[in-house]
């Protein structure tokens, strides 16, 4: 247990020291959040969908505690790259408490992530419907924060160096992320897209934001949790076993 | 003296290529053993086999009387390590980085705290022990290094050429802590170098590879004496020819290029 506490607060103290990364990864969230949210605040308002903003903050929340979290796994490169890699390696702890530790550390900050876009856009006008739902909230986050850590995990332990970097999140986190109902509702999209927005673990953590945020959903939110936890618990045995076959 | 490292017959093939071939060797515990060879002779790939980074091909090993294939944590508590390139997190403080050995070797909490201010006053660190490893120099890092291997109290201590770019001064400094902690502790030092004066004064033992194979062992006079030279270097490149070896291209030179394009800053 120690292992994992000490992993986790590695990640942790190595997010708040560095104000760079919390300002740059708060940027992207929030230009979607203003450039989308007033750009199409009107239409979806004619459409008759009702308040823009209070759709897409779910999203953006979880925009930002994924790209938090994917990078949050992928950084394992610059470990093995600098050699910190190889001092957890030849520690005598099991491989599957340095791989916990390192993901719920990663998922932690990418949390930390989500909380600091939900604040900021309680001043572009989002109301949650009931303020407990904050905790529910923090579920959803973090399985969503855990499966994409271990996501992040899983590919880098398989990669050499951070070139393949902006492929994984082209051609993978992109996807997902807007696949996910995101930033359009699902309902009307096409059949093709319905479908694989089924797979798409970031469907069901997005609904089941939604439901805490606003009391509605297009799923049972338990059914949201079920999925997500069900997602999270596959990529992190697969990643774990990757990770205990990976060369340090 | 009883043997603390037993290698027999151990083999590393990647592919077809056959990086480590059939070596066999012992240390005696206590000692300072001189694992010599130029580069790309297969001296790293034994010693990441020895502490169990990676598996071998074939072969059988015991480090401190546990077996590498079925002990293996048993093995991993028996020594400590200072790789060839450098392994501290430069985002955490000496003191952070130590801590973070100690949990993750169990030392207790009563002796942790203990441990961590006599090491760093060994390597004269103790002073700088809240600064970040990123403002460290060269020679401060493995100093740190050093301190961080030695504290779970282990029996051996590997160090893959500690010494590597650093000023005569520091190169000084850091084997008389080695000798040091030979003489005063009883640890067995298990070490590589390219610096062939270091390992003549002060290895009781030297084994020299080249191309996976062992090609010579003994002291540094009796490696002197069969190849007829006057000094190891001499023997080393009697035994080893004075071809120039290429060395693999790191890839950290480029992910370092990389790591400037993506910025720093995220780490």
């Amino acid at each position: 247990m120690n292992t994992v506490y000490i992993l986790w607060l590695r990640q942790l103290k190595k997010y708040l020291r560095s104000t760079p990364r919390i300002i740059g990864s708060l940027g992207q969230p929030l230009l979607f959040l203003l450039v989308f949210g007033f750009g199409f605040g009107s239409i979806f308002a004619k459409a008759g969908e009702g308040s823009y903003i209070q759709f897409l903050v779910p999203g953006i929340v979880a925009m930002a505690v994924i790209f938090t979290a994917i990078f949050g796994g992928i950084e394992l490169i610059w470990d093995r790259q600098f050699g910190f890699l190889k001092e957890t390696m030849v520690a005598p702890v099991s491989r599957f408490n340095i791989m916990l530790g390192r993901t719920i550390g990663g998922a932690t900050v990418s949390v930390i992530q989500g909380i600091a876009v939900l604040i900021i856009s309680f001043f572009v006008g989002f109301k949650m419907h009931n303020p407990l739902m904050i905790f529910p909230a923090l579920v959803f986050m973090f399985l969503t924060a855990f499966f994409f850590t271990a996501l992040g995990t899983s590919i880098a332990s398989r990669l050499m160096d951070m070139q393949a970097f902006p492929i994984i999140m082209n051609f993978l986190v992109m996807p997902l992320f807007f696949l996910s109902g995101s930033i359009f509702p699902l309902e009307n999209a096409p059949k093709a897209l319905q479908i694989l927005s089924k797979v798409d673990p970031l469907t069901y953590g997005i609904d089941g934001l939604r439901y805490v945020f606003e009391g509605v959903s297009s799923l049972n939110p338990w059914a949201d949790l079920v999925y997500l936890l069900g997602f999270s618990i596959i990529v992190f045995l697969v990643g774990r076993f990757l990770f205990e076959r990976m060369e340090a | 003296m009883s043997k603390i490292i037993e290698v027999k017959n151990l083999n590393k093939k990647f592919g077809d290529f056959t990086a480590v071939n059939d070596i066999s060797f012992s240390v005696e515990k206590g000692n300072i053993f001189a694992f010599l060879g130029p580069n790309g002779a297969g001296k790293t790939t034994t010693i990441k086999m020895l502490t169990t980074l990676l598996p071998p091909t074939s072969g059988n090993v015991k480090v401190n009387n546990f077996d590498l294939n079925t002990d293996r944590d048993e093995v991993r508590k028996s020594f400590g390590i200072v790789f060839q390139d450098p392994s501290l997190d430069d985002d955490l403080t000496a003191y952070e980085n130590m801590n973070f050995h100690a949990v993750l070797y169990g030392v207790p909490k009563e002796e942790k705290e203990g441990r961590i201010e006599e090491l760093l006053r060994l390597v004269d660190l103790l002073d700088r022990k809240n600064d970040y490893v990123k403002n460290y120099s060269g020679g401060m890092k493995r100093r740190l290094e050093i301190a961080r291997s030695l504290i779970h109290n282990p029996e051996i201590i590997f160090l893959d050429e500690p010494t590597v770019g650093l000023d005569p001064q520091t190169r000084n400094h850091i084997w008389s802590y080695v000798v040091d902690l030979s003489k005063r502790k009883g640890v067995t030092v298990f070490l590589t170098t390219h610096y062939m004066e270091e390992a003549e004064k002060m290895a009781d033992k030297i084994v020299v590879i080249d191309h996976g194979k062992i090609i010579g062992s003994g002291t540094s006079d009796s490696l002197k004496k069969d190849t007829g030279a006057e000094s190891l270097e001499e023997a080393f490149l009697k035994l080893t020819g004075s071809e120039i070896r290429h060395d693999e291209a790191g890839s950290l030179d480029s992910l370092r290029t990389h790591a400037r394009v993506w910025g720093r800053t995220r780490r």
